[in-house]
């Protein structure tokens, strides 16, 4: 007996060990995991913003069997919901703690719906009332069914004219906002996000992505018959892969499988930010576009550009892209700046075989990867906490602490633009122009630096004012006098009174 | 002997003072005609070769100021309008992206107008191009310091007049050529445009000439390294 406690306990020991252990080593120490672009475009290696807490196998999550292509994750509270779409059914999950997972519930069918059964659950969202929408795609169908798993309604292919009658409705992503509405994204419908009303009318297309066509190509079509014309590529908008409403009810919606040319050129839009009227308001402040890597060349038998498959928006107004090719994130802040990127295709923890869904409760990360049926939970470094913080107290108007954290960042990350121009944008506000000044130009900001420069130099001249003027008079009147003196001495050399005295 | 060799040197230091003072005389004042010709094109390049009142002293000295214009607004432009990537700037190169279309402009427009009766010589041509460079430092070094004092918004300014600093210094080229040459207008646009088609030949003949040289140099090497290891 005693033996057997001891065997227990040991084994507990070496169990607890090995959990140590891997967080320890996969602490993603390699060289550029996390990165970011300098003004010029070059790498700039990065302290790591994430790391890896611990990557979930089914077993570790607690699911009796291994997950089978799981395509999206959905995280209400502290409760994830993993669409374990190969196999028929969603996973509600809830997290225990820091780095630990119980399974609440296995949902593979719902009451009173006829089938009652999935097929290709693809994507699920939940409402304040704990209502859910499930995107039944090869049902051809959006469920929504009470937390009881009660049947409410349904969303199905909608009459509408706008619609091609061949196409079939496959619902692969759906959000719903604060009011009931859905908004659905479905496969081989290239005309943007199908908008549902909270009566499961079809209520019209939101923000259909744009449309770019090569000169060159229309060109050669106005000039092809009608037999060539039907066989060359037709410009047709894409479709979005993924969509996440945030907290203010804005829609971001990801498209990936662009064109190289096309992002580069800025016709096409990897990431959009839709409002309630469809249109993309997306602040695109940053040196460079929203595409991800900005080098595409083909290290490691990978081409082309980043594949955004997902988006998620932390609670500040960083959003974060999932890029499949590449297996990395690249986090943005709310003016389209890069704020890190990391990552990578690998088997290591941290690393991704095909990542295809992120999530993120408070500010840790939880990545999908289908290939391994695997969570990947990521927690913010005390680097990536710092940032945060910086950005909240900039927010609020907290200009010393926002500043003493983008310091520490600074010490931590003397290559980071953020940092100079976080210090910068705090110094402004608290109207020390000349030394926001200093920083803005470290890091090549034109327009802060330009908004600062205004005001120095109002201020500059309103000090001086005194001394300008006075110095503008006697420029005016040194030479006026001069002249006068010069004028007068001639005058009185010339004068005939002197004349006759001599 | 020794009294008449220092009465001698005496007198040459005087005429050296003399000849110097000249110099800077005329100097000054072909590089006053430069300024004249800013804003009289036709009249100010007529005068300069045919009435020789220019000076290869102030050309040299107006293409020095260009080159000096073009490295030194690199540094103290303001960032809001011109962004160095230092880590690429190479000063000679700089140098080069002026001296190099000079010279083969030069050379192509003075080898085709000599064929069909320009009068102006190789020198001539070399003295009016550069005196044509003028508005180049002229607009730009204020610019420079100007560019200093300003927003981004207020800006707008810089690159328009950027631009016509140097569609300034082109009518100004272009017009030299013509009357240095004594041409009418239809010739002087006629010759420009085929002198930088003679430019274009001499670019090409040149990277054959320097790709020949190497594929020679590299044969006599191979044939070197042969030898050694045979030995």
């Amino acid at each position: 007996m005693k033996r057997k406690i001891a065997r227990i306990v040991t084994t507990v020991a070496v169990m607890l060990g090995v959990g140590f252990s891997s967080i320890a080593t996969v602490k993603a120490g390699e060289d550029n995991y996390t990165y970011t672009y300098d003004y010029w475009g070059d790498v700039q290696e990065s302290p790591d913003a994430y790391t890896v807490a611990q990557v979930f196998d089914y077993s570790a999550l607690g699911i009796d069997r291994n997950l089978k292509a799981p395509e999206s994750l959905f995280v209400k509270g502290n409760i994830v919901y993993l669409c374990d779409t190969g196999n028929n059914r969603i996973l509600e999950l809830e997290r225990t703690g820091s780095d630990s997972f119980r399974m609440v519930r296995e949902i593979t069918e719902i009451k009173g719906a006829e089938p009652s059964t999935f097929n290709g659950p693809s994507d699920i969202a939940v409402d304040d009332d704990g209502d859910m929408f499930i995107a039944d795609r090869e049902n051809n169908r959006v469920l929504r069914v009470d937390k009881d798993l009660n049947f409410k309604m349904q969303f199905t292919r909608p009459s509408d004219q706008a619609i091609d009658s061949e196409m079939t409705f496959r619902p692969d992503k759906i959000v719903v906002d604060t009011a009931g509405r859905i908004y659905c994204e479905s496969t081989g419908i290239n005309k943007g996000l199908l908008k549902f009303e909270e009566d499961g009318v079809f209520s019209g297309f939101v923000g259909a992505t744009r449309v770019s066509y090569n000169f060159m190509d229309y060109l050669w079509k106005r000039f092809a018959s009608q037999e060539q014309r039907a066989q060359m590529v037709s410009f047709v908008p894409t479709e979005y892969d993924n969509v996440y409403i945030d907290k203010e009810g804005f829609i971001y919606a990801v498209a990936g499988g662009l064109d190289e040319e096309d992002l580069k050129d800025e016709t096409v839009d990897a990431v959009r930010k839709l409002n309630l009227m469809g249109n993309d308001i997306l602040v695109r402040n940053g040196e460079y576009p929203v595409y991800g890597d900005l080098y595409m060349g083909g290290a490691g038998g990978i081409t082309g550009p980043s594949y955004f498959k997902d988006v998620t928006v932390l609670d500040n107004d960083i959003y974060i892209c999932l890029d499949q090719n590449r297996g990395r994130l690249f986090g943005y802040d709310d003016q389209g700046r890069m704020v890190y990127a990391f990552g990578g295709n690998g088997n290591q923890a941290g690393y991704f075989r095909k990542a295809v869904s992120i999530e993120h409760m408070d500010n840790d990360l939880m990545v999908l990867d289908q290939l391994d049926g695997t969570i990947t939970l990521f927690i913010p470094t005390h680097y990536g906490q710092l940032i945060y913080d910086a950005m909240a107290h900039f927010d609020v108007g907290e200009y010393d602490e926002s500043q003493a954290c983008w310091e520490q960042v600074k010490m931590l990350n003397g290559n980071y633009e953020l940092a100079y121009i976080g210090i910068g944008r705090n110094l402004l506000s608290k109207k020390q122009y000349k030394e926001s000044m200093e920083y803005f130009e470290v890091k090549y900001d034109d327009e802060n630096y330009s908004r600062a420069f205004a005001q120095y130099r109002k201020q500059w001249i309103r000090e001086h004012i005194v001394t300008i003027l006075v110095l503008i008079a006697v420029l005016a009147i040194v030479p006026m006098a001069i002249g006068k003196v010069f004028s007068l001495k001639e005058e009185i050399d010339n004068a005939d009174i002197f004349k006759l005295r001599r | 002997m020794a009294r008449s060799r220092s009465y001698q040197k005496a007198e040459s230091k005087e005429e050296k003072r003399m000849r110097r003072a000249a110099w800077l005389q005329h100097w000054g004042k072909t590089m006053k005609f430069a300024f004249y010709c800013l804003t009289h094109p036709l009249d100010g390049f007529w005068k300069l070769t045919h009435e020789h009142r220019g000076s290869y002293a102030a050309a040299n000295t107006i293409l020095i100021l260009a080159i000096f214009t073009r490295i030194i607004k690199l540094k103290y432009t303001s960032f809001l309008f011109l962004n160095v990537y230092w880590e690429d700037v190479n000063v000679f190169l700089y140098i080069a992206s002026i001296l190099f279309p000079l010279s083969l402009w030069v050379v192509g427009n003075w080898a085709l107008t000599t064929l069909f009766d320009g009068k102006g010589r190789l020198g001539d041509v070399y003295m009016g191009t550069c005196y044509g460079m003028l508005p180049y430092p002229v607009i730009q070094l204020p610019l420079m310091i100007i560019s200093n004092f300003v927003t981004i918004e207020e800006g707008q300014f810089y690159s328009v007049l950027s631009v016509l600093s140097l569609v300034w210094c082109l009518i100004l080229i272009v017009c030299g050529m013509g009357q240095i040459h004594a041409y009418s207008a239809a010739k002087t646009l006629l010759f420009t445009i085929a002198s930088l088609a003679a430019v274009l030949v001499m670019i090409f003949l040149l990277m054959i000439f320097f790709s020949m040289v190497t594929q020679g140099v590299s044969y006599f090497i191979s044939i070197g390294r042969e030898l050694m290891f045979r030995m």
